[in-house]
């Protein structure tokens, strides 16, 4: 039997592996911007997936955080001549700020109520996106985002931006890893079963709560960060309330608690629009169904349901 | 001083259209504690149906009306029995997440059936505009209240009254209890949900002759009715009235003296003011359930 640690350390290179051989023979540019695009979304589901699937803190407004991490960039690079690296962290930074602030009081609620308070946060920055036209460009969108260059190399070709991507992801999956073998790991799950046991064996669950939900807006903002300089233009309408609902879905579709379930769901969820254009006009009807049907017939998600599928035939053919 | 009036009148009749949206939700909470994120949807067929039924189809006004509500109510029945009762752990996330894409089906069936474009018919009556001191109020603002009113005496007497809503009553206090003297919870909940979809066709069906219907209207009403609601106090039938009209002014009032950018940001501002301050909203019950 191997032990946890390695059968991680494996899979984390079987991951690199994949990464690296299927930049290498891609040759096609849209398939490299669809699996960039499930790389940015990968980092969302596990930004949440952090916040939702371990520490049991459900948000229904995280599309703010990936906002501000877009809307971030675009500000400093474009009205303040920032170099995209500076903009970075302080994009990144200011998500954090927020969502420390925001945190206080809102991690205090729970259940629907926490859900709503979420709900209302993300809404208010999604509007001051729309109204704020000065200085985001309003319900017509922000344009001229700067291309990413680190030296002689540019970030323009899909390429290049492909392994910037998923090298990120991978580093997002190896620190959250880490963060979830740690003590810290174990005291959030502790929060998710049970607060009031959690806090009564010496978990400081707030400090905690907010720790992990100012992790998760670090994470959902460079996913921003990465996003407004793929497309070079961004809109109000991407990080609208149905973005959010999007997030929750991809965490709840892949698997809570999980990080490949992550990677899981952001895939499915990305390409899953992809296939639907062949519907055309139901589309949304088909996308609506299938969300239902997921969750009625496996209310913890496909990884878990189809591994618990999985053995249930196999103790069936034991017997 | 005309100013003010007007803005009231505007804010009131905004508030009776949330206030109705939201006593769909607090009535659903509270015999199922459920959130149905599909709820403005309803609102989006219903005000669609009456496009159709009385726009189109020109049947006379009492008749459209009750035809479109029922439409719902059974469209709300169907949704429980086919999406909701199946499920086998209904937690709040996984039910969460089976309204939303409830909502994103209702969406894509709306824009099926009664295409992108927008849609707008006649007033219910067509008097001309009543003169309160130089504030004009709208023949439909009258009519969007009086229905408000009449839905709320006769919620009353149904719950009060009636064998049916008291059982109704029993099962949103507890389900266990009102089972075992023999009320049919099932029944119960089916019933909520079908009385909460008609109310969300009944805000669209008096909302369309003042607005542009379309597939896409139903997501920001449902959440403003939701703020409402929880403004109020979720689970309480004055609480959704007080929310409603609360909300409805201030944010009218906000348009008029702040900006029109502020229209859509006051209720969720109002939202968190209220989760921050007092959770269980402004009526609420002694013990404040936070979860």
């Amino acid at each position: 039997m191997i032990s946890h640690t390695t059968r991680n350390r494996i899979a984390y290179a079987i991951f690199l592996l994949t990464i690296v051989i299927s930049g290498y023979f891609l040759e096609n540019l849209y398939y490299l911007q669809v699996l960039t695009f499930i790389g940015i979304n990968t980092l969302l589901a596990l930004a949440l997936n952090m916040l939702m699937g371990y520490a049991g803190q459900i948000s229904l407004g995280h599309a703010a955080f990936y906002g501000i991490g877009a809307y971030g960039t675009a500000i400093l690079t474009v009205h303040c001549g920032f170099s995209p690296w500076l903009a970075l962290p302080a994009a990144v930074a200011a998500a954090m700020l927020v969502a420390y602030v925001v945190g206080i009081p809102t991690l205090k609620l729970s259940g629907y109520y926490l859900g709503m308070g979420t709900l209302g946060f993300g809404m208010i920055v999604n509007i001051l996106f729309r109204e704020w036209s000065s200085v985001t460009g309003g319900a017509s969108g922000f344009i001229g985002i700067p291309t990413l260059e680190l030296g002689p190399v540019s970030f323009a070709s899909g390429r290049n931006y492909f392994y910037l991507v998923w090298g990120c992801v991978l580093v997002g999956f190896i620190a959250c890893q880490r963060i979830i073998d740690s003590r810290i790991g174990r005291a959030l799950r502790a929060i998710h079963d049970g607060e009031n046991a959690a806090a009564a064996v010496g978990v400081d669950t707030q400090k905690l709560k907010l720790q992990i939900f100012v992790l998760s807006a670090a994470i959902s903002a460079l996913a921003g960060f990465l996003y407004a300089h793929l497309v070079y233009f961004i809109s109000p309408g991407t990080f609208s309330f149905i973005a959010s609902i999007r997030m929750v879905t991809m965490v709840v579709i892949g698997g809570m608690a999980s990080i490949w379930g992550a990677l899981l769901g952001a895939s499915l969820l990305t390409l899953l629009p992809e296939w639907l254009h062949a519907f055309s006009e139901f589309e949304m009807v088909v996308y609506g169904l299938i969300l239902m049907v997921v969750m009625i017939f496996l209310p913890r998600g496909l990884t878990r349901g189809l591994l618990d599928i999985y053995e249930r035939t196999v103790k069936k053919s034991t017997r | 001083m005309q100013e003010i009036l007007q803005y009231l009148f505007s804010g009131i009749t905004n508030g009776a259209i949330y206030a109705v949206i939201a006593i769909g939700f607090s009535m659903l909470y509270s015999s199922t504690e459920l959130i149905n994120f599909a709820h403005g949807e309803f609102v989006m067929l219903g005000a669609l149906c009456m496009v159709t039924f009385f726009g189109a189809f020109h049947l006379p006004l009492i008749s459209a009306i009750v035809l479109s509500v029922v439409c719902i109510a059974v469209c709300g029945l169907v949704f429980e029995r086919l999406a909701i009762r199946t499920v086998r752990h209904p937690e709040p996330i996984v039910l969460i997440i089976i309204t939303v894409g409830a909502s994103i089906f209702l969406r894509g069936i709306g824009m099926i059936i009664w295409g992108k474009d927008a849609h707008t018919i006649a007033s219910f009556s067509s008097h001309p505009p009543l003169d309160i001191a130089g504030a004009k109020l709208l023949s439909q603002s009258v009519w969007i209240i009086a229905i408000l009113l009449a839905t709320i005496v006769g919620l009353q007497l149904f719950y009060k009254k009636t064998l049916t809503g008291k059982a109704m009553e029993a099962n949103a206090i507890s389900k266990r209890a009102a089972w075992i003297v023999g009320i049919p919870s099932r029944l119960m909940v089916m019933l909520a949900f079908g009385l909460s979809t008609a109310m969300g066709g009944l805000a669209g069906v008096i909302i369309a002759p003042i607005t542009m219907s379309s597939y896409d209207m139903g997501t920001m009403l449902g959440l403003k009715g939701f703020c409402a609601a929880m403004l109020g106090g979720l689970g309480s039938l004055w609480g959704a009235l007080l929310g409603g009209f609360l909300l409805g002014i201030l944010e009218s009032f906000g348009v008029g003296f702040v900006s029109s950018g502020l229209k859509d940001a006051t209720a969720f501002l109002l939202l968190l003011f209220i989760l921050y301050v007092k959770p269980g909203g402004i009526i609420s019950t002694a013990s404040v359930k936070r979860f």
